[in-house]
């Protein structure tokens, strides 16, 4: 009987860089669930005139903002939010991404070129503005941002995707298949997609930085779904004012977002490492 | 070379106009026109006749091709259209804050390649030393830390700390105040730097790692050359490809970030004008922005490509 190898959850628990990643993304994804689930220490939008910018205290351990609300709180339901779109905007962006470049490393000749020079178009407009010129014609809503976020990230997706089709097309097993009368949606999907998974998820964990940070650039700068809707970026442009009083209120947004921008960054290092054990040198060294 | 510097000319030019495309349909995408941008609800108390002369105005209604030619018509003409909110001409609006922005894109580079190279180069030479965990230090923060909350931390800190906030004066351009231009544009530029140079570092310490056990760094040092003339003539020559590549993507991503930047520092740059039209609704200035950004995008590129055939003679066409 062989040994199995290490499975791959283990793998990454080995990757120092993997490890910090499961530990901050799963912090800030308990803090989201927590408040997705109503689960905060106090109602994040209730006001509170007795406790406005109280600093950090037992009570309120992220202080408190201008109108007394509980600063963990509402940090807790911005992370909420911000998860909700920077996943969806993933989402967007993975499945488009990989779907495209799959059919481009595939199909070859002309559907490649079209698509290669379209992704090129659109790599050529840096996301974030792209995000800003979507934003601007769909509005601020959470889904529109999604979208928004999404799109720029789908050129990555088709590239990363694309090299490696393009060399398993012409790979023995493949070859194997085709000769035995698969079909091409059956190559790709069963035989192809499985191997370029590894690929994906690096770069989805990346795109989930990205996201995270992406939309809290857009709040910052107004653009992010309007209030009540709490939101990380928006907390940080209001604290602006504040902070040389109260630097909590610039602190616990950034907190927030530096962690989860961080943790997505190190998980994405550490999948990167157990899926492809040669670019680790650039880490270890 | 000349040959192939204007294929990639050409495909430049194809790039761009993709990219007209693109930037067009999105703000098409707009609920409303141009009329409703600009009357808002009263545009429902138009007469039918006012309506028409109106749309006819602003070219709504015609088919989105028509439209597009006659956008880029005049865009190669120079006429970058007129202003919905202050009825100034678009080009002049982006000749005003062109230059600001390329001072800091360029200020920032600067900044974020001093920090890169020198951390990334001798941190390389004595790894997990004091200089190279003081770099990656920089680098977790630079790379983590969002640019709007550095900045916004920034400002804080040194108006409450040092009651000095440069950018709280009118903006003075480089020719005008050179000394008030320069406090106005370091600490912007110092906060897109630290991402930059963030980035930069990495690539520049994971490139001379490798080169430094390679054969030719030994015969250097084997040689007897200085250390200088082997870390800089034959080390950080031979690992330099990987970090123009990176130094173009984040001149890239620069062009993106000083939109948040200008922000929170108050520059009147490309990326102010951008946002404010965007609140404002004003779409021939938020696509003419953008296109000129994308513009810059692309050239970025394109040179980042030329650059490689002179630093790396292999990859000269034969």
């Amino acid at each position: 009987m062989t040994r199995r190898r290490p499975g791959f959850l283990t793998g990454l628990w080995l990757n120092p860089a993997g490890r910090a990643g499961c530990v901050l993304v799963g912090l800030v994804v308990v803090g989201g669930l927590l408040a997705a689930v109503g689960a905060t220490p106090y109602n994040a939008q209730l006001q509170n005139p007795l406790t406005t910018l109280k600093g950090p205290s037992l009570g309120h351990p992220f202080g408190t903002d201008q109108f007394g609300r509980d600063l963990l709180s509402l940090v807790l339901e911005g992370l909420w939010v911000s998860l909700k779109i920077a996943f969806l905007a993933v989402a967007i962006a993975g499945v488009a991404g990989t779907l495209a470049g799959i059919i481009a490393g595939y199909l070859g000749r002309w559907t490649s070129a079209l698509i290669m020079r379209v992704t090129d178009m659109l790599f050529a407009i840096p996301a974030i503005l792209l995000a800003l010129a979507i934003v601007t014609a769909l509005g601020p809503g959470a889904l529109d941002s999604a979208l928004a976020i999404g799109v720029g990230y789908v050129p990555i997706f088709v590239r990363v995707v694309r090299g490696p089709v393009l060399s398993l097309r012409t790979a023995g097993y493949v070859q194997a298949g085709r000769v035995l009368g698969f079909s091409s949606t059956r190559l790709l999907f069963r035989h192809i997609l499985p191997n370029v998974a590894g690929t994906v998820a690096v770069q989805a964990s990346l795109a989930l930085a990205w996201s995270v940070l992406a939309e809290a650039s857009l709040s910052f700068l107004g653009l992010g779904p309007p209030p009540p809707t709490a939101s990380l970026g928006e907390m940080v442009s209001q604290s602006s004012s504040l902070a040389s009083q109260a630097w909590w209120t610039l602190a616990a947004p950034s907190v927030a977002i530096v962690v989860a921008v961080i943790g997505f960054n190190f998980l994405g290092d550490g999948l990167r490492d157990v899926f492809d054990p040669r670019s680790r040198t650039a880490l270890a060294a | 070379m000349l040959a192939s510097v204007a294929r990639r000319l050409l495909s430049m030019l194809v790039t761009l106009l993709g990219v007209s495309v693109i930037i067009f349909l999105v703000l098409r995408l707009l609920p409303g026109n141009a009329v409703t941008a600009q009357m808002g609800v009263s545009a429902g108390l138009l007469s039918h006749a006012q309506r028409v002369a109106l749309d006819h105005y602003y070219g709504v209604g015609e088919p989105f091709f028509r439209q597009y030619v006659s956008w880029l018509g005049s865009m190669l003409t120079g006429n970058l259209g007129v202003s919905l909110s202050s009825r100034t001409s678009v080009a002049s609006l982006v000749g005003a804050a062109l230059p600001v922005t390329l001072e800091l894109a360029i200020a920032s580079m600067v900044i974020g390649e001093l920090i890169g190279v020198l951390f990334g180069v001798f941190g390389s030479l004595r790894p997990r030393g004091v200089v190279d965990n003081a770099g990656q230090g920089v680098a977790v923060v630079g790379l983590g830390v969002p640019s709007f909350v550095i900045g916004t931390g920034l400002v804080t800190f040194l108006a409450s700390s040092f009651h000095y906030f440069p950018s709280s004066r009118a903006f003075a351009g480089l020719f005008f105040n050179p000394w008030l231009n320069l406090q106005q544009i370091f600490f912007p530029a110092l906060t897109l730097g630290l991402g930059v140079g963030a980035a930069i570092m990495r690539t520049t310490r994971a490139a001379m790692l490798e080169v430094v056990s390679t054969g030719f760094a030994r015969t250097a040092r084997g040689k007897g050359l200085s250390k200088f003339v082997v870390t800089w003539k034959h080390l950080f020559l031979g690992a330099l490809v990987p970090v123009v590549t990176m130094s173009g993507i984040q001149l890239g991503y620069l062009l993106g970030g000083t939109v948040v930047v200008e922000q929170i520092f108050v520059l009147p740059g490309l990326g102010r004008l951008l946002v404010n039209s965007i609140s404002n609704r004003d779409f021939p200035v938020v696509q003419s922005v953008t296109l000129v950004f994308a513009a810059g995008f692309i050239v970025v590129n394109m040179l980042t490509d030329m650059l490689y055939t002179l630093i790396d003679p292999r990859t000269r066409a034969r």
